[in-house]
């Protein structure tokens, strides 16, 4: 067992660790923050993508020990208390989603889309960079809209940050 | 009545715990003293088990107990069944091989069950499995339908002699190949439905839990229908009798069929717990494991018929189909390829006779059953593809062949037992032609040719039966069960209202549309309105969703427990208000006498039900009612959709350039709800048509596409944004006039695309999925040929 200790959604955390548990699995499994969500175990489906020192990452696909200090912010941590992220209002707004399962994973994409293109993203470009995240409910046109609304006020967004 | 009632978009209330990660799925929940299950499944596609050593598995660290079909034979725990009797020809009973949860003697397909090994952590488990030593003697495997039959072939079960499971018809023979004699003109085609891999996002799993004082047993599972899991669990299984037995099925990450069915691993968890004292054991499947186990769809080999007369109406229709079933009956397969299949082959035409055949057969490959649309999208293939392909034979423009054919007199009794009840097919077909701008296409294909591209368009124009469905009716027809709902409307005596309901939203956002229905009624606010669903402990029975069947069978049933809520209402508010029952209206939220000034609030006349202070002469208190709903009908939702492609032929790659879906589902309560579930049915349909295909090979019997790296699940970039849109014709067979939307995409899609892609290209035998190499292959042959 490894000690591990790092800041997730701004609180500092620690656990002791088999060398190899995967973040998800500490994540979801030692914080019980269960919304971060394991959908594949090849780094397809995105359904665990986090925000590690403001990168997105796979979090099946990273080990535990591989984030010791690091900053996580999981979909826990994306909202401020009651004031929704304009990416997960967006996903509502524009029911970009269905059951749900994927939901995390594309938020946490999709703010991470939009922080890198700003208001330039086009819908090619939002569909490109979903490479990486597989919807089954969707058929992803309501998730490139609520992608493509952000973009287009990431103003807004930005000032949220 | 209310402003979020009927053909309101109303925004999800559902949506705030899954943006925020807060959704509750089977694998976030944690269980008191939780062990972990992993199973040992077999390599093999087909082999004997000699023998199975768990020694060195149960000294591993963490192992709690390690468990094979030996110990479940022993404690006499009964097999999986599947629901829905199917007579041959020779009106022999279908013939249904044992199928135990963990195979004690013989695997059948490479990941069938013989040990589940449970411990304390996932990785203990894990690390456990892969010490049980298990002795096989491989066996020859088939997994070709069209090869099951074959002399020779490897026989699977005992029960099934040459594995063939049923050879069931339906229709008059004689009469279609009488009309068959008398053709102009017969278009024959030969056609794979290929066999797809339902990947819901949220991988299968199940927590049992037994309670050893009560000797009562709880089952977190990831299901569409925990009641009719109960049922089976109870009746067939043998577990626990119903009353000592919890269903919950908790928000479950997508399903389109895969999570009906009852499952080895349910059975297994359940027992396990019980086997190792009480503590719970929980299971989740890995996405292999998952592409191993679940059940997969389609997978039919079929050759199809229509004769027509001079004057290009059809005549006949005959089909001849092998249908794969995988190596056990899951739970409702059987009536997937015949009675969800054949009765759809009229497709939107009046055709006066037809005669289908469908052979079942078992191949050593993982069962096949219900996938989004489950025997609706096999027959519109081939309905759609025969008729695209005839207008290309007769030189006649496709949409008009269609149109010629097309029902217009309702109801419609057609020769294949539907008879349908409502609908405007021409509506559907001039809403999507004018906005695809058909008229236009051929100056589109020139532009493209002058770039050196090859264009094509397709149409499809799609029925299906939903509203599952009728009991008295599928009684008749084989199913195992009624295919009634339930409903149970609980207002509170502050006056909010609990829906109780035997239907289960995994997507499909019911929490919101059923609270769209109360609003619709009583005009109180669907903030004020709870939906509860996936209990068997809360909700009082229900059949749970597939088919499309939520809004019209199980909101029906609420509309008539609402109905009786009502009258009780109105009848104490009259009372109240000392006016006549006659006299009392319920609107925005009120009761009000007509023609007066007095009123009383819906909560006010719910707390004097339950202070039951002043209530009319031998009312009882409270305001709670119940309702059973059983269909009169199916409902026949139907569209058309137009596929126009772009191909490049030095690639084979293909872009979807427009996708247009004109689609009648009867009245829509919540449109923004509707084009979702119609966006995604699309994406899996064109994914069916282009991307997905599961592959085994066929010497091992080894799953070939067993991962998202193989398997190619469509991707954001390989879909286009879609114009959906819809027209209505009022479903006339319940009160809500609906007739459902959750399948119609994946159903009417992907018969859309391979006539497009076969336009582009000009030959007809373009294989699904047709990938940029099939796509490729075909150009150059038709250049050679042309050449």
């Amino acid at each position: 067992m490894t000690k591990v200790s790092m800041t997730v959604n701004g609180r500092a955390v620690s656990g002791d660790v088999e060398d190899r548990t995967l973040l998800v699995s500490f994540l979801r499994e030692t914080l019980g923050l269960t919304g971060t969500h394991v959908g594949c175990d090849t780094t397809q489906c995105g359904a665990c993508v986090v925000h590690m020192d403001g990168k997105p990452v796979k979090a099946c696909t990273v080990l535990t020990g591989q984030a010791e200090g690091a900053e996580i912010t999981t979909i826990e941590g994306l909202a401020k208390g009651d004031e929704l992220h304009p990416m997960q209002a967006a996903f509502r707004e524009h029911h970009g989603l269905q059951c749900g399962f994927c939901t995390p994973g594309m938020i946490m994409m999709g703010v991470d889309i939009v922080r890198r293109h700003g208001a330039s993203l086009d819908e090619k470009t939002i569909r490109h960079e979903l490479e990486g995240n597989i919807c089954r409910c969707t058929g992803y046109h309501n998730i490139v809209k609520a992608i493509q609304a952000v973009a287009e006020g990431s103003e807004v967004a930005e000032a949220a940050e | 009545m209310g402003a979020e009632g009927f053909g309101a978009r109303v925004l999800r209330k559902e949506d705030k715990r899954f943006i925020t990660g807060r959704g509750r799925y089977t694998d976030d929940i944690e269980l008191k003293d939780m062990t972990h299950g992993v199973f040992v499944r077999s390599p093999h596609a087909h082999a004997k088990v000699r023998s199975i050593d768990t020694s060195a598995a149960e000294k591993m660290p963490g192992v709690v107990g390690v468990l094979t079909g030996h110990d479940l034979a022993a404690d006499k725990i009964g097999g999986l069944i599947c629901g829905w009797m199917i007579h041959s020809r020779d009106g022999s009973p279908m013939k249904m091989g044992a199928h135990p949860a963990l195979a004690a003697d013989t695997v059948r397909y490479v990941g069938d069950a013989v040990a589940i090994v449970v411990a304390e952590t996932r990785d203990q488990a894990r690390d456990a499995a892969e010490a049980v030593e298990v002795d096989y003697e491989e066996l020859p495997a088939v997994t070709d339908p069209a090869k099951a039959t074959a002399a020779g072939a490897p026989q699977i079960h005992p029960e099934a002699e040459g594995n063939l499971i049923y050879d069931w018809t339906i229709g008059d023979e004689a009469a279609t190949e009488g009309q068959f004699a008398n053709a102009a003109h017969v278009t024959k085609i030969d056609l794979v439905n290929n066999r797809l891999v339902p990947n819901a996002m949220e991988p299968r799993a199940a927590i049992g839990s037994y309670d050893q004082a009560e000797e009562h047993f709880t089952l977190y599972n990831t299901t569409q229908n925990p009641h009719v899991a109960r049922l089976v669990l109870s009746a067939f299984v043998g577990m626990a009798p119903e009353h000592k037995l919890r269903v919950v099925a908790p928000d479950v990450g997508g399903g389109f069929g895969s999570k009906i069915f009852i499952y080895p691993e349910e059975t297994a968890c359940l027992w396990a717990s019980r086997k190792v004292g009480g503590r719970p054991v929980k299971w989740v499947a890995d996405r292999t494991e998952a592409f191993l186990t679940d059940a997969h769809g389609r997978d039919h080999v079929t050759h199809a018929e229509v004769a027509f007369d001079a004057d290009n109406r059809v005549l006949g229709l005959r089909v001849k189909t092998i249908a794969n079933l995988g190596a056990y009956m899951s739970t409702f397969s059987s009536s997937v390829p015949t009675y969800l299949y054949a009765t759809l082959l009229s497709g939107q035409y009046a055709i006066p006779q037809i005669f289908a055949e469908v052979q079942a057969v078992y191949t050593n490959t993982s069962p096949v059953d219900a996938y989004r649309g489950a025997g609706r999208p096999e027959a519109t293939f081939v309905v759609e593809r025969l008729m695209e392909t005839a207008a290309r034979e007769l030189g006649v423009d496709p949409a008009e062949l269609r149109r010629k054919n097309f029902v217009r007199a309702f109801p419609h009794q057609t020769p294949v037992i539907m008879a349908y009840d409502a609908g405007d097919y021409d509506a559907s077909l001039d809403a999507a032609l004018k906005a695809a701008d058909y008229a236009g296409f051929p100056a589109r294909r020139a532009e493209a040719e002058s770039r050196g591209k090859k264009r094509g368009i397709g149409l499809s124009c799609y029925i299906e039966a939903c509203g599952i469905a009728p009991s008295q009716a599928v009684g008749s027809l084989g199913a195992g069960v009624g295919l009634w709902e339930s409903a149970e409307v609980r207002v509170n005596p502050v006056g909010t209202i609990e829906v109780l309901t035997g239907t289960h939203s995994h997507g499909q956002s019911h929490e919101t549309t059923f609270a769209q229905i109360i609003n619709e009624r009583f005009g109180v606010p669907t903030d004020t309105v709870s939906i509860v669903h996936g209990d068997t402990d809360k909700v009082q029975f229900g059949m749970g969703t597939y088919g499309s069947r939520s809004a019209a069978v199980g909101l029906s049933a609420v509309f008539k427990a609402l109905d009786k809520v009502e009258a009780k209402a109105k009848k104490l508010a009259a009372h109240l208000m000392e006016a006549a029952e006659g006299d009392i209206v319920l609107e925005d939220g009120s009761f009000k006498v007509a023609g007066t000034d007095r009123a009383l609030a819906f909560h006010e006349v719910a707390l004097a039900a339950y202070t039951a202070h002043n209530l009319p002469e031998g009312m009882e208190p409270g305001l709670k009612e119940t309702s059973f709903y059983d269909p009169t009908n199916f409902t026949f939702p139907a569209g058309s959709y137009v596929c126009e492609v772009e191909i490049d032929p030095d690639t084979g790659v293909t872009e979807i350039v427009q996708f247009v879906a004109a689609d009648d589902f009867g009245r829509i309560i919540n449109p923004m709800i509707v084009e979702g579930q119609v966006h995604g049915g699309l994406a899996q349909g064109i994914g069916q048509a282009l991307l997905e295909g599961c592959v085994y090979d066929h010497e091992s019997g080894q799953l070939v596409t067993a991962s998202f790296m193989d398997y190619c699940m469509p991707r954001a970039d390989d879909l286009p944004s879609f114009n959906v849109m819809t027209t209505e014709t009022v479903c006339p067979g319940n009160p809500l006039g609906v007739k459902g939307c959750g399948e119609a995409g994946a159903i009417g899609s992907p018969p859309a695309l391979i006539n497009a892609l076969t336009d582009a290209i000009g030959r007809n035998d373009l294989a699904m999925p047709a990938t940029p190499q099939r796509v490729w292959a075909a150009l150059r042959s038709s250049s050679a040929a042309a050449a």
